[in-house]
């Protein structure tokens, strides 16, 4: 019993450190509506990626020149959305091109 | 001859008196419908509300007639032939009627003169949105060697030296020196006094349901609807402008003048420029960032054109319209709506 009780402990262990290890990227969305984004402020693992929705009437443009983290994802109307991953740790403006109001930062973690 | 019978005096004046009366129901009835509908409460979203001011340099009497003398004074140029009202004349509605500025020495310049009406409400500052602020913009001309090539230390001495703007200066800016940090603050006061929101338009807005007639109704409806004008996807409320940046086919995949591209190098914004304000429109022609277009009609004209005859990197905002004659007629007629009553302007005395 005592052997297969320290079994059973090391696969829980096991699998604690597999799970750990391959962590699930996650998608986040991120709504664009009223010439603002959704939120100001996202905070997001390695891997993750985040959906823009364009929810107004016109057009939008997200894009970003951080060090961190480069994307223009092109103009993009109503009810479009573009999805960009982030596979570096670091602080990402994130602005549209259309409306230099709209900003939000992106924090990318490990 | 029956009715030649029934003839009288008594009968003939009642006659006269029903006509009368009908006719007078009549034309009340057509006056009436001459007008547009009372404003709704959604209509109000495009009430202009007092020009916002920033905490560094509200808006005071001495530094709005700092500002205006500095304005007006051509001695700011390093010509000392030319100043700010130069390219933006109060008779022009705050611009200069030509296609493309005219700088120092007669150089035509690359971009129309935009005019600083409401430019107090703007967020975005120069037509690609390279100044920061209404300060930062005021002095933009200045530094330009193409423009008034101003000597901005040796001005700001010489400024220092006529007696009368040094008290001003003093009574504006107590205990700060004459620099370009205070003359650019007290240009910037001046031009936030530039304020249009008595049009027509405003006035409708404000309950006077009168101040519209029923033609400028229709061409803010036509103005509005995203299927016929879809003008507000960029002239939005309240100052008919998104502080936004378009390239609107003038300049294809920026051919040309880059626009905000120069700014922001993302491949949308090649040939994109900003929205402008429409209050006052009609007193501003020519129109577009270099006033390729003569008048409001040929400017909706272009982008019933330009929507189905799309160029390389036209902004999908703009779409093809669904706009008859009569719908283009009430669109200009709206337009002119959008301006303030005619008043003369009075230029002030500088300093000596």
């Amino acid at each position: 019993m005592i052997r297969s009780d320290r079994y059973l402990t090391g696969l829980g262990a096991l699998i604690l450190v597999v799970a750990a290890s391959v962590y699930a990227a996650q998608e986040h969305a991120v709504i664009q509506k009223g010439k603002a984004f959704s939120v100001k402020r996202l905070n997001v693992k390695i891997g993750d990626s985040v959906k823009f929705v364009n929810e107004d009437p016109y057009t939008h443009n997200v894009f970003s020149l951080s060090d961190a983290k480069s994307f223009d994802l092109g103009s993009h109307g109503q009810g479009v959305s573009r999805t960009v991953s982030f596979d570096k740790a670091g602080t990402i403006e994130v602005e549209c091109a259309v409306h230099p109001e709209m900003r939000m930062i992106v924090e990318v973690s490990k | 001859m029956a009715r030649l019978a029934s003839f009288s005096p008594q009968s003939a004046k009642l006659r006269v008196a029903l006509l009368a009366a009908s006719a007078a129901a009549c034309l009340a009835v057509q006056a009436d419908s001459l007008f547009a509908p009372s404003a709704t409460q959604a209509d109000q979203v495009w009430r202009l509300p007092a020009p916002p001011m920033p905490a560094d340099n509200m808006t005071t009497p001495s530094r709005v007639e700092l500002g205006r003398a500095l304005f007006f004074d051509p001695r700011l140029a390093g010509s000392g032939a030319m100043s700010c009202a130069t390219c933006h004349n109060p008779s022009l509605g705050w611009s200069d009627g030509l296609k493309t500025a005219i700088g120092a020495n007669g150089k035509v310049l690359g971009r129309a003169t935009p005019t600083i009406t409401n430019t107090a409400y703007n967020t975005q500052f120069m037509w690609d949105g390279r100044k920061k602020s209404l300060e930062d913009q005021a002095l933009g001309p200045m530094q330009s060697r193409d423009e008034m090539a101003s000597d901005m230390h040796g001005m700001s001495q010489r400024l220092a030296s006529v007696q009368g703007y040094a008290a001003m200066f003093a009574a504006a800016y107590p205990g700060q020196p004459i620099s370009s940090d205070t003359i650019a603050k007290a240009i910037a006061a001046f031009e936030r006094t530039i304020v249009v929101r008595n049009t027509a338009f405003d006035r409708w807005l404000d309950g006077d349901a009168q101040a519209l007639n029923q033609q400028q109704w229709r061409g803010y409806k036509v103005f509005n609807d995203p299927v016929k004008g879809n003008c507000v996807a960029c002239h939005s409320a309240p100052n008919f402008t998104d502080n936004g940046y378009h390239n609107v086919g003038l300049n294809p995949a920026g051919n040309g003048d880059m626009g905000r591209y120069a700014i922001r190098q993302v491949a949308s914004l090649k040939g994109a420029f900003k929205t402008p304000s429409l209050r006052d429109i009609a007193a501003t022609a020519p129109y577009f960032h270099d006033g390729r277009m003569a008048d409001l009609a040929q400017v909706v004209d272009y982008y019933e054109r330009i929507g189905v005859h799309r160029t390389e990197g036209l902004s999908p905002s703009i779409r093809p319209l669904q706009l008859t004659v009569q719908d283009k007629q009430d669109l200009v007629m709206f337009l002119q709506a959008l301006s303030s009553p005619s008043q003369s302007y009075a230029v002030p005395s500088l300093p000596q």
